[in-house]
């Protein structure tokens, strides 16, 4: 018994991992068909995301404005709150709020990742019994919640974008379209997309490792 | 006569320590299980038949003990080559179905053939075939939620056997079915058994499983109590019949 163990054992091969556009594909299911719960985790993304967009986007603006320097908008520009005569330069207090935002958009989609792993383990267990390696897990959840992060950046660009161009136009009026700082603005847009798509791609890693950890025995042992 | 033994099982224990208490799960069962067979496991709530199937389906590790399928013991592979058995030789059913609920009956079945090697298009072929097989050949793009129960455990028996397996371990497949679909599944167990040479292993306590078993193997409090083939069972359910009509 023991030797045709040993010859037995040579002939068993090692799973063959799954390729990436399937990887791909099952994610972008399960995010599509989950669509609300999604959303729910998009949520502190969109937020945090569209604040960041709006706070460079109004710098930006305000800056362009000033360089004008047409005494009507002066004016404008004083009595909405900006000092005119100040030195130009990004706030502490601003860098400071953004950066908070931002920490709280880490851990928001780090908890709901969390959440949505726990809400899946007998899933989980279920895919491993069906021939799933850990790997396979880690790369799903990997890029499922990195599809998130990514499309809850975009949305919150949008909302910050409109909401700081619409708030402008309502202080400063056609100005705003005839200073309208392309070149800043996209800039804004470019660093947006790059944090929101570096913090959860980074808040993503932990949740699906910790998803690829899960045994198939919990498969069976999950009640409803 | 080793060559028809599927899986064997020696002096399986299984121990779960539990702070100061420890529960005796199993307490050394030694099982052969011919290849071709229905063995039904039987015995009461408690008596380790959800430990054993997880250890002789490669889920959990015996606490002493080793089960080998086809003379292969599960201890000398790497989780790789594990992973590999899990997909090619076992497909497992469940009592409460475990279907991928984001999928569609077509997409749960053709991701274990996926795992399996296949390229999709593939995969999605033979797992149209497999549902056809067990009779959901109309019911490919529907979700999980809207299947009945019953549906269900024909999507989960299809994705059992896309793969060809070895063998198929079902964990009280009609422990959630009523009494007329629960037999019908069991029907359907038993024709895989025979169509496709399936060794076919279930777990349950329910009297009327027995109609299509092969063997029945007795457990109670983690040991085997009894064994009996086919015809001492037919037997046996008559008298049982007699008294509670
Ligand atoms: N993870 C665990 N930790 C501690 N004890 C466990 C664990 N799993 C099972 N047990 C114990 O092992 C024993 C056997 O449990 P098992 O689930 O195998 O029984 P069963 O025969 O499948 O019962 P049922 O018919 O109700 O499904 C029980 O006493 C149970 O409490
Ligand atoms: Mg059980």
């Amino acid at each position: 018994m023991a030797e045709l163990a040993v010859a037995e054992r040579q002939e068993i091969p090692c799973q063959v991992s799954v390729p990436w556009n399937v990887v791909f594909s099952v994610s972008w299911s399960s995010l599509r068909r989950r669509f609300f719960r999604s959303l729910i985790t998009m949520l502190g993304v969109i937020l945090a995301i569209a604040f960041l967009t709006y706070m460079m986007v109004q710098d930006s603006v305000v800056d362009a404005l000033l360089e004008a320097r047409i005494e009507a908008l002066n004016l404008l520009l004083q009595k909405s709150g900006v000092d005119v005569l100040a030195v130009q330069g990004t706030d502490t207090m601003m860098i400071l709020l953004i950066s908070l935002a931002l920490l709280t958009c880490l851990v928001g989609i780090v908890n709901a990742m969390f959440m949505s792993v726990s809400e899946r383990i007998k899933e989980i267990g279920t895919l491993k019994c069906l021939g799933a390696e850990d790997s396979f897990i880690v790369k799903t959840y990997f890029v499922e919640s990195s599809l998130q992060g990514v499309l809850g950046t975009t949305l919150g660009i949008l909302i910050g974008l409109v909401v700081s161009v619409a708030l402008c136009v309502g202080s400063y009026g056609g100005y705003v379209f005839q200073y309208f700082p392309y070149g800043a603005v996209l800039r804004a847009i470019a660093i947006a997309l790059a944090i929101g798509s570096i913090i959860s791609v980074l808040a993503s890693i932990g949740p699906a490792y910790w998803a690829s950890k899960k045994q198939p025995v919990d498969a069976m042992r999950v009640e409803e | 006569m080793s060559d028809g033994i599927i899986i064997r099982a020696e002096g399986i224990t299984k121990r779960y320590v539990m702070g100061a208490e420890t529960v005796h799960a199993l307490r050394g069962i030694s099982l052969d299980i011919r290849r071709g067979q229905y063995v039904s496991i039987m015995g009461p709530s408690g008596s380790g038949k959800s430990t054993f199937f997880n250890i002789i389906g490669g889920l959990d590790k015996p606490s002493d003990g080793e089960v080998a399928m086809d003379g292969c013991r599960y201890s000398a592979l790497s989780s790789s080559q594990m992973a590999w058995v899990r997909c090619h030789k076992i497909g497992y059913i469940f009592q409460s179905f475990n279907l991928i609920p984001t999928m569609t009956a077509l997409e749960n079945v053709a991701i274990a053939r996926i795992f399996a090697g296949r390229a999709p298009a593939d995969a999605r072929k033979d797992a149209a075939e497999s549902l056809g097989q067990v009779g959901l050949g109309n019911r490919l793009t529907h979700l999980p939620s809207e299947l009945s129960g019953g549906q269900q455990q024909r999507v989960a028996i299809a994705r059992a056997i896309v793969n060809k397996p070895a063998i198929i371990l079902a964990d009280e497949p009609t422990g959630n079915l009523d009494l007329h679909t629960g037999e019908e599944i069991i029907a359907l167990l038993g024709h895989m058994k025979d169509a496709m040479r399936i060794t076919v292993i279930t777990a349950t306590h329910d009297m009327k499983m027995l109609s299509a078993s092969d063997v029945v193997v007795w457990i109670a409090d983690g040991a085997v109590k009894r064994m009996a083939n086919r015809d001492e069972v037919k037997i046996e359910i008559g008298s049982i019949d007699g008294h509670v009509t």
